[in-house]
């Protein structure tokens, strides 16, 4: 009796609930659904963009869903794609992930839209899919990949800012025996550790010009190549000389913002998105942060790794076409960068055209912008020019950074990961 | 059934009338309800993930490649490794539980005081979700500023790096899942004690038995169905766990903690899904041959008291 | 009995109890009440400043109510869902246990463990949910909670009927109980020990469950309690503060059943002896 009056009372909910849930009585409004990562400061941009769009436009309301990051966030994105159950407008990374998403069965084509003409054509890459159309616009501005320093550090030791990698050893052997913590590493957070290898790309295709078409085609290797290697060589190098903090087994990315911002610590091997997290949380020490390009052999070969910025995509099954593309050309006008900058604050350059930073960029994005100024002093990273990105290289760097395992060895493990993402993605040459 | 109504005489008749009654009182219709929601929702999804395991999947396209995941899966260089801490992991993890489990069930059925206190306690982390036990013993075993080194350094001891030393994550991890578990089986061996009807004591107590003998003659044999319940739950939840693991070290540091749950699991997020899904058959065929037998082991003892 | 050993044993227990148990607990709590920076050094002391209330209404109050939907959601699905699950695996667990000689016996044995086992292939099961009209829809993710729910349920139930007499079975059907009356007047009322054990397990694993919602109940009013913990932790900063918050208030509802069925599970157990 009370058993089939609680199942009863359930129906009911569940009916209830489900005309509840039910599309409410639309009027004119159009609502467009908007899925974004949860990191807070993207988060902060895409709330932003809605402000701004929705008060433009009064017939559109859009509606941020929002999902984890990392690989679970690949997974989420790649199951509502292939189920046909995507939101209508979605922020995802351009580059090799981009790649892996079949564009052309999934999203809208936005190669013939009158906006491409605001984006920056070095942008356009990125977000093209092999049949050579163009799937999103660039939703954040671009990124730098090296090291963020404690200026203040550096101005109590007297040092410079290093050009070549020997110097940077001295550096950091300076700050050792003034008592400090010289390198900071955070592999509690695994994806931090794949800097030293990552964002020495600049290096290794200043030295070997062709190892992006070589490695995508299985002939070059990183075990082989001595410049690809050395991003390997580095993270084992300032484990070795008992450079790093303590807790570098267990401190997350927090705690390395944290550490370079207030000086805790000198160097913070990072992507430049992290000055947003330093204006946020420690925006007094905002002065004290600076950035450097991860520094090579040669002085006169000094340049800078760039990682291009998320993208915004339109759902092939939207059923609100026209709207989800005024709202991704919103994006990608200088109205949306002025939104993202108000959210934000600067963090680097934006590739839509048109769009100024303000005069008053932190210390560290005015390091950062000279090498976007003038030509030849960038290259994109390894993830923008090939479709293979081995998975388990943060594993492998944190085992090169805590000693765990030798650079060279760490060199051919992550050979042997590439091979098996080549293979699985059907790359000719694999086999 | 037809062979013994062939076979005739009273014996068999009656036989099969009782059979026939049993079944009538326990009829294979009840399995239906279950069986669709189960079938439907969970045995067809899997067959059809059988298929996938043979191919190289996107999810988007599926290429069909034969026994090529199999074949790359056994060749992962961390799977050894991972065969090992996963039956590290569900040894230590299950036994605790059951011995913990036991004693505690002992403790709280007797006559002490705060019992209802130590009872909520001890069930509570039970409740607590897995994300949020993993986050605050994460903060908790952390190498300098971790409660734990703390307080042994107060007494002059230097703390291990619980989660970040290759010797000691595996093990760290699985006293949290001892931890966060030990309630559930100190509640199931809770609710087999007290069904141990009373008079066996009473009988026990006149032939003069200690606590002792009282403890191995009868609760302990009459404790099994509790037993075999925790231990056939533990160890498969031990052999294929991975979320506490993945939330307090994700397998590493590097890969020093990796179980095979956790190995598959980052194919899957690699997005390998056909060699994740050949992974998940490996997993079920190597649980299997564990359990199945040990379950068979268990069970027939039990029908045999 | 021994009225000094029960203070020695149940005094040591709860010295033992503080450390092991409360202490982690009492962790979580001076985090929650903690400002956003002193959370983020995650050490165990003292608040500096208290920030329990604005702490609480930030939580509560952040991406529109988003906890109140999912508090909602979340008790939906897990009073649904443990209901059929009780009731199903019970029917499974009893016939299961007093009918072995069925040829279904088996395979029904090989399919709990197998649903033990396995885990769930995602993909394949939005297709299936997709093509009954399941998907996105909280019925939809209720019958998945019981289908994965199921084996578990059924384990515990056999083991426990087969501590119930069987002669107690054939007094009712020589009385003349159908399979029905059987099951649901005589065996259920008393397996209610399990009974109470499998809804409070299943009531908190479907509670704090995440995986299957965020994969089967996608969008923003169909969210749950564990997914509301990503608007605090991401792969790039985590506000410790509000996170524990957070954690301590979907811990709430778990706690409340487990304290209302503490004390049927004390009652149960009372019935138990008395009938011995």
């Amino acid at each position: 009796m009370a058993l089939s009056m609680t199942r009863r009372a359930l129906l009911a909910a569940t009916a209830l609930l489900s005309v509840g849930f039910g599309p409410a009585f639309a009027q004119d409004t159009v609502t467009l659904t908007y899925l974004v990562d949860d990191n807070p400061t993207n988060v902060a941009t895409s709330e932003a963009l809605k402000a701004a769009f929705e008060a433009e436009n009064p017939g559109i309301k859009i509606e941020i869903e929002t999902r984890p990051g990392g690989g679970e966030g690949d997974n989420i994105i790649k199951t509502r794609l292939a189920t046909g159950e995507m939101t209508d407008v979605f922020r995802y990374n351009a580059g090799s992930l981009f790649q892996a998403l079949n564009a052309p069965q999934t999203m809208l084509d936005l190669t013939d839209e009158p906006f491409q003409a605001n984006i920056i054509d070095s942008f356009k890459p990125v977000v093209t899919a092999t049949d050579g159309r163009i799937y999103g616009v660039p939703e954040e501005a671009a990124m730098g990949g090296g090291i963020l320093y404690n200026k203040k550090i550096y101005a109590e030791l007297g040092l410079t800012v290093p050009k070549t990698w020997a110097e940077f050893m001295a550096n950091n052997e300076k700050i050792k025996a003034a008592g400090k913590t010289a390198v900071i590493q955070t592999f509690g957070d695994t994806w931090t550790s794949q800097l030293f290898v990552l964002g020495d790309f600049f290096n290794v295709q200043a030295a070997v010009p062709t190892f992006a078409a070589d490695y995508t085609a299985g002939k070059a290797k990183y075990a082989s190549t001595p410049a690809a290697m050395a991003g390997f060589q580095k993270g084992e190098d300032v484990f070795k000389a008992g450079f790093l903090n303590e807790d570098f087994g267990s401190a997350l990315f927090a705690d390395g913002v944290r550490m370079v911002a207030t000086g805790e610590g000198a160097h913070y091997p990072m992507l430049t998105f992290a000055i947003g997290g330093i204006a946020q949380d420690y925006a007094e020490n905002l002065p004290d942060v600076g950035f450097f390009a991860i520094p090579g052999d040669d002085a006169a070969k000094n340049g800078l790794t760039v990682w291009m910025p998320a993208a915004t995509y339109i759902s092939k099954t939207t059923a609100h076409p026209e709207e989800a593309k005024k709202f991704v050309a919103f994006i990608a006008s200088t109205k949306g960068c002025d939104a993202r900058s108000s959210a934000n604050g600067a963090t680097g350059p934006y590739l839509i055209k048109g769009c100024e930073l303000p005069a008053d960029v932190p210390a560290a994005v005015a390091d950062l912008l000279p090498y976007f100024q003038q030509d030849g002093l960038t290259a994109p990273a390894l993830e923008f020019l090939s479709p293979i990105k081995g998975p388990a290289l943060e594993q492998i760097t944190v085992e090169v950074g805590s000693g765990i395992r030798s650079a060279a060895d760490a060199a051919a493990l992550y050979d042997e990961d590439v091979k098996k993402q080549a293979q699985q993605l059907g790359l000719p040459g694999w086999d | 059934m037809s062979d013994a109504i062939t076979a005739g005489g009273v014996t068999a008749g009656r036989t099969v009338a009782r059979r026939a009654r049993r079944g009538a009182s326990y009829p294979n219709w009840f399995y239906l309800p279950a069986a669709i929601v189960f079938g439907v929702l969970f045995l067809l999804p899997t067959i059809a993930s059988l298929f996938f395991s043979l191919t190289r999947w996107t999810l988007f396209e599926a290429n069909f490649i034969g026994l090529a995941n199999f074949i790359q899966f056994f060749r992962e260089p961390f799977l050894v490794q991972g065969l090992i801490n996963t039956l590290i992991y569900g040894v230590v993890t299950s036994g605790l539980k059951v011995i913990i489990g036991m004693l505690l069930a002992l403790l709280l059925t007797s006559d002490i005081i705060g019992r209802g206190y130590l009872r909520a306690v001890v069930f509570f982390p039970v409740l607590v979700s897995t994300v949020g036990v993993g986050i605050a013993f994460v903060a908790l075993m952390h190498p300098t500023q971790g409660m734990i080194n703390e307080t042994l350094a107060m007494v002059g001891i230097k703390g291990p790096a619980w989660l970040t030393d290759p010797r000691f994550a595996l093990y760290s991890v699985a006293l949290v899942d001892v931890w966060k578990g030990v309630g559930l089986a100190t509640v199931i061996y809770m609710a087999g004690i007290v069904s141990i009807p009373q008079d066996y004591f009473e009988a026990a107590r006149i032939d003069g038995a200690t606590a002792w003998q009282n403890f191995w003659a009868i609760t302990l044999p009459l404790l099994k169905p509790a037993t075999v319940t925790v231990i056939i739950l533990s160890l498969i939840g031990g052999l294929r766990s991975f979320d506490l693991i993945w939330a307090m070290t994700r397998g590493g540091p590097g890969f020093t903690s990796d179980v095979i749950a956790s190995v598959i699991y980052k194919q899957y997020q690699a997005g390998f899904y056909g060699l994740s899904t050949a992974g998940n058959v490996v997993l079920f065929v190597l649980v299997a041959l564990i359990i199945v037998p040990l379950s068979m082991f268990l069970n027939r003892n039990e029908v045999e008291r | 009995m021994n009225s000094l050993r029960r203070y020695l044993v149940g005094g040591t227990a709860i010295f033992v109890s503080v450390f092991v148990f409360l202490v982690p607990f009492a962790f979580i709590v001076l985090t929650a009440v903690k400002d956003r920076k002193s959370a983020a050094t995650r050490s165990f002391d003292w608040p500096t400043s208290w920030h329990l209330w604005d702490n609480l209404v930030q939580v509560i109050q952040t991406r529109d109510y988003m906890l109140v939907t999912a508090f909602v959601n979340s008790t939906i699905l897990t009073v649904a869902s443990v209901t059929l699950l009780v009731v199903l695996g019970a029917m499974v667990g009893f016939v299961l246990q007093r009918n072995p000689s069925s040829r279904w016996t088996g395979l029904v044995n090989f399919f709990v463990l197998a649903g033990l086992i396995i885990p769930p292939a995602v993909v394949p099961t939005i297709w299936v949910m997709q093509s009954f009209g399941l998907f996105k829809t909280l019925h939809g993710l209720i019958l998945i909670e019981v289908a994965y729910g199921l084996s578990f349920s059924v384990l515990l139930f056999r083991a426990f009927v087969a501590t119930i007499p069987k002669e107690l079975d054939e007094a009712a059907i020589i009385d003349g109980a159908g399979p029905l009356r059987l099951f649901f007047q005589v065996i259920l009322p008393l397996l209610k020990p399990v009974v109470v054990t499998v809804i409070v397990v299943q009531s908190v694993a479907i509670f704090n469950d995440f995986t299957n919602p965020l994969y089967y109940l996608p969008g923003k009013d169909n969210v749950t309690v564990q997914l509301t913990l990503y608007n605090f932790q991401s792969q790039f900063s985590t506000s410790y503060n509000l996170l524990f918050m957070n954690i301590l208030l979907i811990t709430i509802p778990p706690l409340i059943v487990y304290l209302f069925f503490n004390r049927q599970i004390v009652a149960g157990m009372t019935a138990g002896a008395v009938k011995g």
